[in-house]
């Protein structure tokens, strides 16, 4: 909200630097994003007094004398028009900083440094100026919309700073208002609090006005919708004369960003920023029927508003009417039926509250906004829909521009505007911010806030003005004490009174961290992605049209298209931060993501989807293979204390060679697999310069079960292991772990099986492979005799013969 | 002596032999090839003199016996003196051939890291779980009445304008701030309640500072006398373990539905110390998070008494503290998987 200080102070006396209100209003809730003097840019420019003033021959220019008093009297080429000697003009001397403009002298190019300059061959000590060239419009200064120069009062001091001249020297304030504080979201209601921090008296906008005794005696207002504007006032002004504002209204407008257009519109604008009522005017003439009457409008009932642009509504929106139809789009805007014009003789003006949410739902879905829908947005107070609506008519006859009739309508809900009284304990309020407050600093913060406040044997008892809705029980009073006292007061304590609790992660946290590190210490780069992806990731994936992944829960209102679906998979946005890590000559590397894949139990969702906890881990570059990816699968089984099985399996996006199942007792519990390479080329990689990439999901939950396993110690043998080399050869389709299984199965004291060797080639002859395993016997506390344990390989080899398995020759 | 005739000289030949052949002793298996020459008990040229006593008249056997045992003694003693300095040699050859070049890079297996959104995660919980804390992760999809309602924004507050909602179902929408967390415990635990809930949180911003999807970790105490000072005072530790010490706290007016009073937490800029740099803008302050004290609708909502109890909340912006710690500029940063950026942080 922007807060010019020059209006603020209509309300209060303000005796400290910008600065330091600045700082003032951040220490009592109100943050200043912006503080800006209205003539930042100017500097170096004094009121200078032309004496002499002669035309250039055969140019446009005139060579002055000017006088700038202290600062000396200086010659000057001017080429404006109505420079004459004896005229009093805004001087920017050398060195003087001002607005740049275009040829046209209209259009702002920036801010430039005068120089000492020579036109047509006559020196030139500084520079005469527009309004324009101080950054000033019309509206901000009578006088300074002239393309020539800027004319100053006769009574303008010689060599004075035109800056407070001029109101160049104002400041304007940017203050973000909280939600809570919609009676902030205005000058006035700012200015209470102005008042209150510095601790000055506040001063109410005039608010007097004197109705005649005429009477628009027909003219009624309906509110068929209470529930969404429960209160409607309406007041008839008649003999207006439509004109321009004066300038002080235009300035203060313009000030805080709203082009002035005529008394009467003008008035309702001043009145929105003023006292935080959005007003609106209509003319009377057109209200058919001289009714008025806030109703919902009816289904594709049509509305074109003042900025003409039609809107075709809903019940959900709610309308101003006339006898007969719409004419303002409640809250939101006038229509242009009604709009108030030149010829405007008659004038109904409108203060209402409309509920928040109504104006904000009916402005989004419309797709219309203005400041008046953005107040009502925020919310506003009855109080201020009745003192709105007397400052109105009181500007009106302050301006001039009309006549205050009698009629007055004033549709409510029975709403009081009294003040509220609320009672507290002084010791609830100290409890809540953990120090004692002086009561005196108590009563006078909440005098100052205009709460009235009596202590009486430590009770409190405060009146809540009407305009603070926001205060509802004792903590609301100690948050008003502090910020006004100061959160430095506050001194801190840890906990001092509050019991001693056990803390610390529980068994599933201790156990993803633990996976986590694990597979860090396997090199491997743990990564977060966004829990939203594309559908497009989904066709990555090549998946069939009923795949369960395509059972994706859809955002209502994503950002794009891209970010759309929740997740039901972690692996292609681990394929594309592969190929992206590829992209920027990351040729190598091993990455992970724990993270959630979201299950709907029925969509639309009715019930909380299934959020299921997933590692996908993701490999690639020279000496990565599905083995080395594998490896990591085992590392998570380790961790875990379990052991995982791998089946051959198909995926569509994956490798139809290089894909397995992991299985975990029995339950499948994820995949693991190679790239397909159709997929590699839609990823955007030069194809001479990638590797392929590795992939593989665990669903975590279905490990759950067994987080938190307790290891169980086993005391070392004091024998080593006895170990046998066995080079087999066998047919090509046999597996390593039908070998492996074999083995185990021939023999109950082998304690490990570990293949260190194969080999595929012409040494074994076609269709055949050999692969060498060192075996390893169980150990005990006593040696084991070579007998023993070449009885044990017999017995191996005896089996493995059988299966057509041969020690290789 | 003449009792044995040439035994002296056959002994000082035997001796020089010996020397003769040490010269060319240059390996281990020379040297102990030269021993067993000499000494081998068979055939060594003094085992052959031990064996000649036979032929000794027995009266001088004794004599000459001692004396080839001198000389036995004195050439056990040059041979392992030999062998010493031959295996000294050729260990100082060895090393002298296995000498490398130290320069070279070194070999080692590379371990990754931990996101750095987690390690600052797990920093805080290792802060807070000190403190009592225990952690409760809820869930990203939640619906309207744990999000908002019940967080004392019900539907037409002007606080639901404040954050961007994705919805995914008139009921069901992405959480906006793991705050929701809080109503689930304090519907099902009562007071003493300390908890820390971490987690992702999905808001419609999507710009230089904003990411739709980033990391909160709320905090929430519930227990008689609770007070704004002690919320301060556990922020201040906070701030100096994750900070450094000295880092102090400041408080300043805000508001949060469901809290009350409502207050930004600044702490003072660990960069300058708070004298004012580049970092903090030169007002030598970090806003960090927000806080308050729980409000009492937020209580009565969970069944909570607030007329007994009170309680604090307070919630961290991960990824903010992350950036503010290691200097990350950009947000975006942290979610593009780059190996360049996740192996730069391990705190």
């Amino acid at each position: 909200m922007l807060v010019p200080l020059s209006w603020l102070k209509d309300y209060t006396e303000i005796n400290v630097s910008a600065q330091e209100l600045e700082k003032k209003l951040f220490s009592c809730g109100f943050e200043v994003e912006e503080l800006t003097q209205v003539g930042k840019d100017i500097s170096g420019v004094v009121v200078g007094l032309v004496e002499t003033c002669e035309k250039i021959p055969d140019t446009h220019l005139s060579l002055c004398s000017v006088n700038a008093g202290e600062h000396g009297t200086f010659q000057v080429c001017c080429g404006a028009d109505n420079v004459r000697a004896g005229g009093k003009y805004p001087l920017a001397l050398v060195g003087a900083t001002v607005i740049e403009t275009e040829k046209d002298h209209k259009t702002v190019k920036g801010v430039a440094t005068i120089k000492k300059g020579k036109l047509r061959g006559y020196e030139s000590f500084g520079m005469l100026c527009s309004g324009v060239e101080l950054g000033l419009t019309e509206d901000l200064y009578p006088g300074a919309g002239y393309n020539g120069l800027l004319v100053l009062p006769d009574d303008a001091p010689v060599g004075a700073d035109v800056k407070p001249l001029t109101g160049l020297d104002d400041w304007i304030f940017d203050v973000s208002i909280t939600a809570n504080r919609p009676d902030c979201q205005n000058i006035f209601g700012l200015a209470r609090e102005v008042a209150a921090v510095l601790g000055t008296p506040l001063t109410e906008p005039a608010l007097d006005y004197t109705e005649s005794e005429e009477d628009n005696a027909d003219f009624t207002v309906t509110v068929d919708a209470p529930d969404l504007c429960p209160r409607y006032i309406g007041h008839c002004v008649d003999q207006v004369k439509i004109g321009q504002s004066p300038a002080w209204m235009r300035r203060r407008l313009a000030l805080v960003g709203c082009s002035s257009i005529s008394n009467i519109v003008d008035i309702t604008n001043y009145v929105l920023y003023e006292i935080g009522q959005p007003m609106h005017a209509f003319d009377g003439e057109f209200l058919q029927g001289n009714a008025i009457r806030v109703r919902r409008a009816k289904q594709d009932e049509k509305i074109v508003t003042l900025d003409e642009k039609e809107f075709s509504l809903t019940p959900e929106n709610l309308v101003i009417c006339d006898g007969d139809r719409p004419v303002a789009l409640a809250g939101i805007m006038g229509g242009l039926n009604s709009e108030i014009r030149d010829t405007t003789k008659t004038v109904v003006f409108e203060a209402a509250k409309f509920m928040r949410d109504n104006i904000r739902r009916s402005s989004r879905a419309l797709g219309q906004s203005s400041d008046s829908s953005a107040c009502f947005s925020k919310g506003v107070q009855e109080y201020q829909t009745v003192m709105g609506m007397k400052r109105a008519l009181h500007l009106v006859q302050e301006l001039g521009c009309g006549r205050v009739l009698r009629t007055h309508r004033d549709v409510n809900t029975g709403n009081t505007l009294e003040p509220r009284v609320m009672k507290a304990s002084v010791e609830k309020v100290n409890g809540v911010l953990g120090i004692t407050v002086p009561e005196e600093d108590i009563l006078r913060i909440l005098k100052s806030l205009q709460f009235e406040p009596v202590i009486t044997d430590g009770e409190l008892t405060i009146k809540v003005p009407a305009w603070r809705e926001d205060m509802e029980s004792y903590p609301d009073i100690a948050e008003e004490v502090i910020r006004m006292y100061g959160y430095d007061h506050i001194k801190p304590t840890f906990l001092s009174q509050a019991k001693v609790t056990m803390g610390g992660r529980n068994i599933r946290q201790k156990t993803l961290l633990k996976i986590k590190r694990a597979l860090c210490a396997a090199g491997a780069f743990e990564c977060i992605h966004y829990s939203f992806f594309s559908p497009a990731d989904l066709d990555l994936l090549r998946l069939e049209p009923d795949h369960e992944w395509r059972n994706a829960i859809r955002l209502i209102n994503p950002i794009n298209e891209d970010l759309s679906l929740m997740r039901t998979t972690l692996a292609p946005q681990m394929i594309r931060a592969i190929y992206r890590n590829q992209n920027r000559g990351r040729m190598a590397g091993r990455l992970f993501e724990i993270g959630r894949r979201f299950v709907p139990k029925s969509l639309p969702l009715t019930e909380y989807p299934d959020e299921r906890e997933t590692l996908c881990a993701g490999i690639f570059g020279q000496g990565e293979s599905f083995f080395t990816l594998k490896g990591l699968a085992d590392t998570v089984a380790e961790t875990l204390l379990l052991d995982f099985t791998y089946e051959p399996a198909r995926l569509p996006f994956l490798h139809p060679g290089q894909t397995a199942e992991i299985f975990c007792r029995g339950e499948k519990i994820g995949y693991l697999g190679k790239m397909a390479y159709e997929l590699e080329d839609e990823m955007n990689v030069d194809r001479n310069r990638r590797e392929s990439c590795f992939v593989m999901e665990i669903d975590l939950e279905k490990l759950a079960g067994w987080f938190g396993a307790v290891p169980v110690f086993t005391a070392p043998p004091r024998e080593a292991p006895e170990k046998r080399d066995l080079a087999l050869v066998m047919d090509k389709s046999v597996t390593c772990r039908q070998v492996e299984e074999a083995i185990r199965a021939a023999c109950g004291a082998v304690k490990d099986v570990t293949l260190f060797d194969l080999y595929e080639g012409a040494q074994v002859g076609p269709g055949k492979k050999s692969m060498a395993f060192t075996v390893t016997f169980r150990a005990g506390d006593e040696p084991q005799s070579a007998g023993a344990v070449d009885g044990y390989v017999s017995r191996i080899l005896k089996k493995l013969s059988a299966m057509g398995i041969e020690l290789r020759s | 002596m003449e009792k044995f005739s040439g035994l002296e000289e056959k002994v000082a030949a035997i001796r020089a032999k010996i020397e003769e052949a040490a010269a060319g002793m240059d390996s281990t298996k020379a040297v102990y090839e030269g021993m067993k020459r000499f000494m081998d008990p068979k055939k060594g040229v003094i085992s052959e003199m031990m064996k000649e006593m036979r032929s000794i008249p027995a009266e001088q056997r004794a004599e000459y016996g001692k004396r080839v045992n001198a000389l036995k003694a004195w050439a056990q003693e040059r041979f392992d003196e030999l062998g010493s300095q031959v295996k000294e040699r050729e260990l100082a050859c060895r090393y002298e051939q296995e000498k490398v070049d130290i320069t070279l890079p070194a070999e080692r297996t590379h371990a990754g890291k931990l996101h750095p959104i987690t390690q600052v995660r797990e920093q805080l919980i290792d802060i807070f779980a000190s403190m009592g804390f225990t952690i409760y992760e809820g869930s990203e999809i939640e619906t309207d009445y744990y999000n908002f309602t019940a967080l004392n924004t019900p539907q037409d507050h002007p606080a639901r304008d404040m954050q961007d909602t994705f919805y995914l179902s008139p009921e069901f929408l992405l959480r906006t701030q793991t705050s929701s967390g809080q109503i689930h415990v304090m519907e099902n635990d009562r007071p003493p309640i300390k908890i820390l809930s971490p987690g992702k949180v999905f808001r419609s911003d999507d710009d230089a500072t904003h990411s739709p999807m980033f990391t909160q970790m709320e905090g929430l105490v519930v227990d008689k006398h609770i007070a704004l000072s002690d919320l301060q005072g556990m922020l201040d530790i906070f701030v100096q373990k994750i900070y450094g010490e000295g880092t102090r706290t400041r408080l300043r007016p805000s508001f949060f539905p469901f809290t009350e009073p409502s207050v930004e937490v600044d702490c003072s800029c660990f960069s300058c110390g708070g004298k004012g740099c580049r970092l903090c803008k030169g007002t030598g302050w970090i806003e960090i998070l927000g806080a308050g004290i729980v409000n009492r609708k937020v209580l009565e909502n969970c069944g909570i008494d607030p007329d007994e109890y009170s309680g604090l909340a307070f919630g961290i912006g991960i990824e903010r503290t992350a950036m503010l710690k290691y200097g990350i500029g950009n947000i975006k940063l942290l979610f593009e998987s780059d190996l360049e950026v996740l192996d730069q942080i391990d705190d």
